[in-house]
């Protein structure tokens, strides 16, 4: 099993006021099964931490290991799941999901039977021949994350995934996530503006702080084990202690605006 | 090809809307579609100039009449002008258009490749094909002859300058547009940079090439008639050319006739292509 971490990063944008950076020192540890997510308002640097475990960014200072080795560049250990999907509209459905391992050079037959599988996982078995630009934003979401879990990463990266899509779909994305989440073991890191929703998957929640990025706050959560283990989803979020912790995550963020602002 | 096919061609993009998606019209507007008052508008200009030259308002030289244009297109089918049938002056000139297409397809798309992905290469090629490109076919015609004398050769080089061009540069605009999350998504699958730009790259990029093509075969045809002043014996440019000289304007008019029809008939094809190679363009994802 993986482990990810990442020891005291920081990075300067190139022509961004000096003194101020988009992350300070961050330091971060991912084992494996946890489902970590990083909430903070825009400029707090999660969507560069991302960048930095996809190997899309280099740190200025700092690096990042995945089991001991370092991360130099984007590759297929890491897989990402992107806010807008992202996809291959020149494939259709079946072909998206079959890409990386296209890549790879799987013959034909072999990542079609892979593809296949993934693409139940996300209940689009019916879709596997539509052009992708006939789903709605949430199936093409899900084919996303079929497309990422089919290359088998060790750890799955989540670019605010869920954010362009409408409450209703919002809320079976996060379930149905989890259930992934249950079914594969794979470790995940997910960044979201979404207070609920990050209260809601994460095992371990890190609250990101703007300018200069750092982490303000870490805390663990057993509400995405709960609704893996079974409980609705409806039945977590009017909970009292789910409540509570989204109100209190929520004075936390407040606080850090007044700290920043004075 | 009739008025109505030129029509749906002429308005496929402000009727997708219009009639595809939403039968019902927006208030106030009136009954006719566009594309049936296109067709109305070329049916009446038919008629006008039906009725102008047969009441004799107009002497033939300068307008010859619709039926003698149709007559001149039956005996030059049949007879020919100036020792080649129609046909023959279509095909002609629809070889030289179809080699120096085959010919710019080739070179220019590595050529826009390049200039999108290399600095160096952008360096070096953009000026060059900025410089010429802007410079109408005409001017550079003498030095082509001078350079490469009065054959085949020099015809198929001018018409292919015209085509080259914006062929490179439409794909290196398309290269150059490439979503940044697409690559990305690519890369953190396992892409090498080969794979990148077989499996990303190009394909995003058809579109755009699929456009240059289309606008280059445009500016190409228009070369066409420039190309064959030089010591041409058959062609459709040629046929006007000599048309004209000997004051036949029936065989002007039906010549000019034809190469519009081709020329529609290209853009209509490569339209269709379009829709049917790169569908999501019309579903607005780039």
């Amino acid at each position: 099993m993986s482990r990810l971490v990442i020891d005291q990063v920081t990075v300067h944008y190139p022509g961004a006021a000096r003194g101020v950076a988009a992350l300070q020192d961050v330091s971060l540890v991912i084992d494996p099964e946890q489902l970590v997510v990083a909430l903070g308002p825009s400029g707090c640097g999660k969507t560069t931490l991302l960048n930095l475990i996809a190997g899309f960014l280099q740190p200025t200072s700092g690096r990042i290991l995945l089991d001991d080795r370092l991360v130099s560049g984007p590759s297929a250990e890491r897989g990402v799941v992107f806010q807008d999907d992202a996809l291959l509209p020149w494939l259709n459905v079946l072909d998206n999901v079959a890409f990386g391992l296209q890549l790879r050079g799987l013959p034909g037959a072999e990542r079609e039977a892979t593809a296949r599988r993934t693409l139940q996982l996300v209940d689009l078995q019916e879709f596997e021949q539509h052009p992708i630009w006939q789903l709605s934003g949430g199936m093409r979401q899900r084919v996303g994350l079929a497309r990422g879990l089919a290359a088998d990463p060790r750890v799955l990266l989540l670019d605010e995934p869920f954010a362009a899509l409408d409450a209703f779909t919002r809320e079976q994305m996060q379930e149905l996530l989890l259930r992934l989440w249950r079914k594969t073991r794979k470790q995940i890191f997910l960044i979201t503006h979404d207070l609920e929703e990050a209260v809601f998957l994460a095992t371990d929640l890190i609250l990101l702080s703007p300018r200069p990025g750092r982490v303000a706050e870490r805390m663990k959560l057993d509400f995405g084990h709960r609704h893996a283990n079974g409980e609705s989803a409806r039945s977590i979020k009017s909970d009292p202690r789910f409540i509570e912790t989204r109100e209190h995550v929520l004075s936390l963020v407040f606080a850090q605006r007044e700290v920043s602002t004075t | 090809m009739t008025p109505t096919e030129m029509s749906i061609g002429d308005n496929s993009r402000s009727t997708a809307f219009a009639s595809e998606q939403a039968p019902a019209r927006p208030a106030g507007n009136f009954l006719l579609s566009v594309n049936t008052i296109s067709t109305l508008t070329i049916i009446f200009l038919l008629v006008v100039w039906w009725a102008t030259t047969t009441a004799g308002l107009i002497a033939p030289l300068f307008l010859p009449s619709p039926q003698a244009v149709l007559g001149k297109f039956w005996l030059v089918t049949t007879k020919g002008f100036m020792d080649s049938t129609l046909w023959q002056h279509l095909a002609a000139s629809l070889g030289r258009v179809v080699c120096a297409l085959i010919a710019a397809v080739v070179l220019a798309i590595p050529t826009g490749i390049a200039i999108g992905l290399s600095r160096i290469a952008q360096g070096v090629l953009d000026p060059l094909i900025e410089l010429y490109r802007p410079v109408p076919p005409l001017a550079y015609l003498p030095l082509i002859v001078i350079w490469f004398g009065i054959g085949e050769l020099s015809k198929v080089l001018l018409i292919f300058l015209a085509i080259y061009a914006p062929i490179a540069i439409a794909t290196a605009g398309g290269v150059r547009q490439v979503s940044q999350n697409r690559l990305r998504a690519a890369q953190s699958l396992g892409a090498t940079r080969v794979q990148l730009l077989r499996y990303v790259v190009l394909p995003s990029a058809v579109p755009d090439i699929l456009t240059g093509i289309r606008i280059g075969l445009g500016t190409g045809w228009s070369t066409l008639v420039a190309a064959e002043l030089v010591a041409a014996t058959s062609g459709l440019g040629f046929m006007v050319q000599s048309a004209a000289q000997f004051l036949v304007t029936d065989v002007v008019i039906l010549g000019i006739a034809v190469i519009a029809i081709i020329a529609f008939a290209l853009e209509l094809s490569l339209r269709a292509l379009s829709r049917r190679l790169a569908p999501w363009r019309e579903q607005g994802i780039s």
